[in-house]
C-alpha cells in the first residue's frame, strides 16, 4: 500500500459517527475517502461550512462554496454556512471532535511545528494554531521521515504551532500516542517491525510488551465499520 | 431613503495612498473583484491589507500584490501566494501573521467595541512574543488588541438599496465580521435587490452599517 493510503486509512479508523472533524490541507484530505459508507461523520471547513462533500461534477459547482484551499467542493443536505468567527468560535470553544493535520515536527512532548521554517518558507499558521489549541483532540498524520530524516524528534527545531500535547501520531509505519511519560508506540503498519520503528525516529520510543499491527486490512478498501470495535 | 449606490470608479477615489483597508473573501473566494480591480487601475500604493490571506498570483488580492499596490499586510496565511513571501523576504512588504481565529475576534473586537480579546492560541509561541499573558479563573489567555482600518471593502451575495446584506455559502468568511470594522463600509454585490426582498431574519449585515454600494454598472 502506497504510504498515503496507510496513513489514511489509519486515521480514518478514529472516526466515531456524529462527530465534528477539521481536515488540513494536504494529506488529511484523503481521510473520507476510506470512512465505511454507514458512518456519519460532519466535515468542517474553516472557511465557513459544516457538511463538506466531495466536489460535485463541474456542472455542479458553486463558485461560493469551496475549502480552505480554494477549490471547489460540495456539501451535504442540511449543511450550514457560518462566518469567520463561529467558525473559530466552533475551533476553539470545544465544538470540534477532532482536527487532523499535517506535521513538519513532533516531539518527546507531543508538541508539533507545522507552520513555518524560518528563513526558507513562510506560508503561515492560517487556522492550525487555533485548530490545535482548541480541537478536543489533534491527530498529526504525516509520513514518518523527510529526506531521510526522522521528524519524530527529541525536540522541535522549529516554531511550535502549540504548546499542547497532540492526542496522536500516524505515519506509514507506525501509530504512536504522545503521553505525560513520552511517546508510547502503540502500532506498526503491516510488514514494518518494531526495530524499523524505532530506527527510523529520533525521538525515544517507549514500547509496550503488545505492538499490534494496524487493522487497515491488505488493500485500499476502506475497513468496514465492524472491525473498528 | 439614502441612495447609496456608487460607481466602482467614485468609490475607489474615495481611497487614499496609505489607507488601511479590510479586505473580505478566502483565497479569492468572497473577494470584491471589481473594486480590487479599480484599485489596481487607478494605481493605489502603500496601501495596508489586513485580510485572511493573499490568494494566489493573478486572483483576488493577489492582483494588489501583483500591482505592488501593498506595504503592509496582517494576514493568516501567505503560503498559497509565492510571490507574497518573495515580496516579504525582498523587505517590500511588512507582513504580520495572525492565527485565523485570531484575526477574526481581532476584527470583531475593532467593530463591536471591545479593547482587545482573550485567547488560548499563540500561547508560549512566537505569536505571544511581546504580548500580555493575562490570568482568568487558573487559565492563561493571550490579550490580543483591536483591529480597525480606514475602509472595509467587502463583497455579498445579495444587497438591497438601503445596504441589508445576504452572504452565500464560503463567500462569506471575514465579509460579516469586517462590515462593522471600519470607518466606511463599501459593499460590492452580486445582485442589488429592491427592499424588501431580502427578509429581516435573512439580513446577515444591517443596512446601517454600509455606506456604499457598488451600481451594476460603471
Amino acid at each position: 500500500m502506497d504510504a498515503k493510503v496507510v496513513i489514511a486509512k489509519r486515521v480514518a479508523l478514529e472516526m466515531k459517527d456524529g462527530q465534528l472533524v477539521n481536515l488540513g490541507i494536504g494529506l488529511p484530505t484523503a481521510v473520507p475517502n476510506y470512512l465505511p459508507a454507514n458512518m456519519e461523520v460532519y466535515f468542517q471547513s474553516e472557511n465557513g461550512i459544516i457538511g463538506l462533500a466531495a466536489a460535485p461534477d463541474a456542472a455542479m459547482t458553486d463558485p461560493s462554496l469551496t475549502d480552505a484551499g480554494g477549490g471547489y467542493v460540495g456539501a451535504i443536505p442540511g449543511a450550514a454556512s457560518i462566518d469567520s468567527t463561529v467558525s473559530f468560535g466552533l475551533i476553539r470553544g470545544g465544538h470540534l471532535d477532532v482536527t487532523v493535520l499535517g506535521g513538519l515536527e513532533v516531539d518527546e512532548a507531543g508538541q508539533l511545528a507545522n507552520w513555518v521554517v524560518p528563513g526558507k518558507m513562510v506560508p503561515g499558521m492560517g487556522g492550525a494554531m487555533d485548530l490545535v489549541t482548541g480541537a478536543k483532540r489533534v491527530i498529526v498524520s504525516m509520513v514518518h521521515s523527510a529526506k531521510g530524516k526522522s521528524k519524530i524528534l527529541k525536540k522541535c527545531t522549529l516554531p511550535l504551532t502549540s504548546v499542547r500535547r497532540v492526542d496522536l501520531i500516524v505515519t506509514e509505519l507506525a501509530v504512536i500516542e504522545p503521553t505525560p511519560e513520552g511517546l508510547v508506540l502503540r502500532e506498526v503498519a503491516p510488514g514494518v517491525t518494531v526495530e524499523e520503528v524505532i530506527a527510523a525516529t529520533e525521538a525515544k520510543l517507549i514500547i509496550p510488551k503488545d505492538v499490534p499491527v494496524m487493522a487497515i486490512g491488505t488493500d485500499e478498501a476502506p475497513v468496514a465499520k465492524a472491525a473498528q470495535a | 431613503m439614502i441612495d447609496k449606490a456608487i460607481s466602482c470608479l467614485n468609490a475607489v477615489e474615495m481611497i487614499p495612498d496609505g489607507a488601511v483597508l479590510m479586505i473580505g473573501g478566502f483565497m479569492g473566494v468572497g473577494t470584491p473583484n471589481r473594486i480590487i480591480d479599480e484599485l489596481v487601475r487607478q494605481g493605489r500604493k502603500n496601501l495596508t491589507v489586513i485580510s485572511n490571506d493573499t490568494a494566489r498570483p493573478g486572483v483576488g488580492i493577489g492582483k494588489l500584490i501583483d500591482a505592488n499596490a501593498i506595504s503592509k499586510l496582517i494576514v493568516t496565511h501567505i503560503g498559497t501566494n509565492p510571490i507574497t513571501g518573495k515580496k516579504m523576504i525582498a523587505g517590500e512588504i511588512e507582513v504580520d501573521l495572525c492565527p485565523q481565529g485570531t484575526l477574526a475576534e481581532r476584527i470583531r473586537a475593532g467593530g463591536y467595541g471591545l479593547g482587545g480579546v482573550l485567547t488560548p492560541t499563540g500561547l508560549g509561541t512566537t505569536v505571544a512574543d511581546g504580548k500580555r499573558v493575562i490570568e482568568v479563573d487558573g487559565k492563561q489567555f493571550l490579550l490580543e488588541t483591536p483591529l480597525r482600518a480606514d475602509f472595509s471593502l467587502i463583497a455579498a451575495h445579495r444587497s438591497d438599496y438601503r445596504g441589508n446584506l445576504e452572504y452565500s455559502l464560503t463567500a462569506r468568511n471575514f465579509n460579516q465580521v469586517m462590515a462593522m470594522a471600519s470607518k466606511v463600509v463599501i459593499v460590492e454585490p452580486e445582485h442589488i435587490v429592491p427592499v424588501g426582498v431580502i427578509p429581516p431574519d435573512m439580513v446577515a449585515t444591517p443596512f446601517v452599517c454600509v455606506n456604499h454600494i457598488i451600481a451594476r454598472c460603471n
